[in-house]
């Protein structure tokens, strides 16, 4: 339950407590219950660039790590990544503060910031869960430096595992794979694996990187043996042909969000991948959902009539998504027939799973899927927690085990 | 039927708000010039505090009699409220979303006595 943090009611900015500013997320919890409702949030981002100094730190070539320094006017902030200005366009021009990242005061008594506010998010919205991803490896897929994304990703997965996720058995992390290094990757998965707060794997969707190349056979098949998720999260890549001539954010967001995970999600499922890791729970994070409805028929058109470019496959696309598992945010809900048709199409009732983004600025609470009318109580209850428990094998609390789904 | 008291007249500048809250109901009173206008503080997208939001004028796209974009222009009669969750953002006379007359903010009554400022709820 929350503290007795008391609210001002003033104008909410940069700095506003995250109390104050999802006062109204826990008036809706309340007003639902949702203390009662067992609730995992796929996806949240309360990191923010404070952690980064502390971080660098945990790389492990000696020099590199040294270098660190050289950055942030000696601080670290910033070091070696290659952030890109879109993100910092996801304020609307100061209309939506938090869009900027978290920059609310906390006391420093040694917990770490990313937990601090990982608990103020779960407590105010109502979850039982958090699965914490870094804004700042968002971008790290397309660094020019192809070796710097297994240095700081691994330093951020040391960070997490070692100082930030035994602080509280609520968060938890889905671990940043170098993909860009197949070795390296599977290297992540030997490490890492098992170890307390791992939710399971992820890769970050803005690459150029086909998933189906043979050297990523082995990391896949290490994650289909060890029944780990392998997620891919979207991200935007306004450097690309096409999205460049996209003059506004909100037209870059709307398309480049999806594109990536579009492009990856279609060749996971032509070059037959199911087929070759049938038990592998492949996950796709933060395309929305508005696009699945679209691909899954498209690619089964074009399939009937150029099924001998697809061989591995033994039934049709759409059927392959069927068994693949979609975070719902920023769930696309202008059109509700559209929107009870996609979910539909993707048997949410047992393949979706609620994700919040916290604090981006699309970000979705847990009200959206509990208030949807043509869900019942068992689906909405499936898509809040109970689906996440099942395939991150989390432990779900005494109190809902009555109600956990079969 | 009741009264909240908001504030004395003086206290909220020109654009600016206060909000008050009776429970869970929550309402933001603004000032424009010399009239004051009162929105439930519930934004109709997702429930955020939108009184809490930027006050911030609607946006226009300049074009010329060629239908040529100049870029982008503030509209000074149209003041808007901008939700602080996701953006939304209502005219803060009206109380309606500027691309969905349908997206609208629920309004109360404002009464300025003796100074004072009161909204009925």
């Amino acid at each position: 339950m929350v503290d007795d943090f008391k609210r001002t009611y003033g104008p909410i900015d940069d700095w506003t407590d995250s109390r104050e500013l999802l006062a109204r997320a826990r008036q809706q919890a309340d007003k639902r219950n949702f203390d009662d409702v067992f609730i995992v949030d796929i996806d949240s981002h309360v990191s923010d660039d404070r952690n980064w100094p502390e971080i660098m730190d945990y790389i492990e070539d000696p020099v590199i790590r040294d270098a660190a320094s050289a950055f942030g006017d000696g601080s670290k902030r910033g070091a070696f990544l290659n952030s890109t200005p879109g993100l910092q366009w996801q304020n609307v021009w100061g209309r939506i503060p938090h869009g900027q990242g978290l920059k609310e005061p906390i006391e420093d008594d040694g917990t770490p910031r990313e937990i601090v506010l990982a608990r103020k998010c779960i407590d105010e919205m109502g979850l039982d869960y958090q699965i914490v991803f870094p804004n700042a490896l968002l971008f790290l897929g397309m660094h020019p430096v192809p070796e710097m994304e297994v240095h700081l990703a691994t330093a951020y997965n040391r960070w997490l595992v070692e100082r930030v996720l035994p602080e509280d058995p609520r968060v938890r992390a889905m671990l940043y794979l170098p993909f860009n290094n197949p070795s390296a990757a599977e290297e992540t998965v030997r490490r890492f694996l098992g170890k307390p707060g791992v939710a399971g794997f992820l890769v970050t969707s803005s690459r150029h990187k086909p998933v189906h190349a043979n050297e990523y056979m082995r990391l896949y098949a290490m994650l289909e043996e060890a029944d780990q998720v392998l997620g891919f999260h979207t991200h935007l890549n306004w450097q690309d042909e096409y999205t460049s001539q996209l003059n506004r954010f909100i037209s870059m967001h709307a398309i480049s969000f999806v594109l990536c995970n579009l492009v990856h999600l279609t060749n996971w499922v032509i070059n037959g991948l199911p087929e070759r890791f049938p038990k592998l729970n492949v996950m796709w994070i933060e395309s929305g959902i508005a696009w699945l409805g679209f691909v899954a028929q498209r690619l089964d058109h074009e399939y009937m009539m150029r099924t001998s470019e697809a061989p591995l496959l033994k039934k049709l696309p759409s059927e392959y998504m069927r068994d693949m598992f979609y975070t719902t945010q920023p769930m696309e809900r202008s059109n509700e027939a559209l929107l009870a048709a996609t979910m539909d199409a993707v048997n949410a009732d047992t393949q979706m799973l609620y994700a919040s983004d916290w604090p981006h600025w699309d970000f979705d609470l847990p009200s959206v899927i509990w208030d949807l009318p043509f869900l019942d109580e068992t689906a909405r209850r499936n898509i809040l927690g109970y689906n996440a428990a099942r395939i991150f094998n989390l432990d779900i609390p005494e109190k809902y085990r009555a109600l956990a789904a079969e | 039927m009741g009264e909240l008291f908001v504030a004395k007249a003086d206290e909220i500048g020109d654009r600016e708000g206060r909000v008050v809250a009776d429970g869970d109901l929550e309402i933001g009173v603004f000032r424009l010039g010399d009239e004051f206008f009162a929105w439930e503080s519930d934004c109709p997208h997702m429930g955020g505090p939108v009184c809490q939001g930027k006050v911030i004028n609607r946006v226009t796209e300049v074009l010329d009699a060629q239908k040529r974009s100049h870029g982008f222009d503030y509209v000074e009669e149209d003041v808007h409220i901008a939700c602080p969750w996701h953006g939304f953002e209502f005219n803060l006379r009206t109380g309606i979303h500027p691309g969905d007359p349908n997206t609208r903010l629920r309004g109360f009554p404002v009464e300025v006595r003796d100074g004072d400022v009161y909204v009925r709820i």
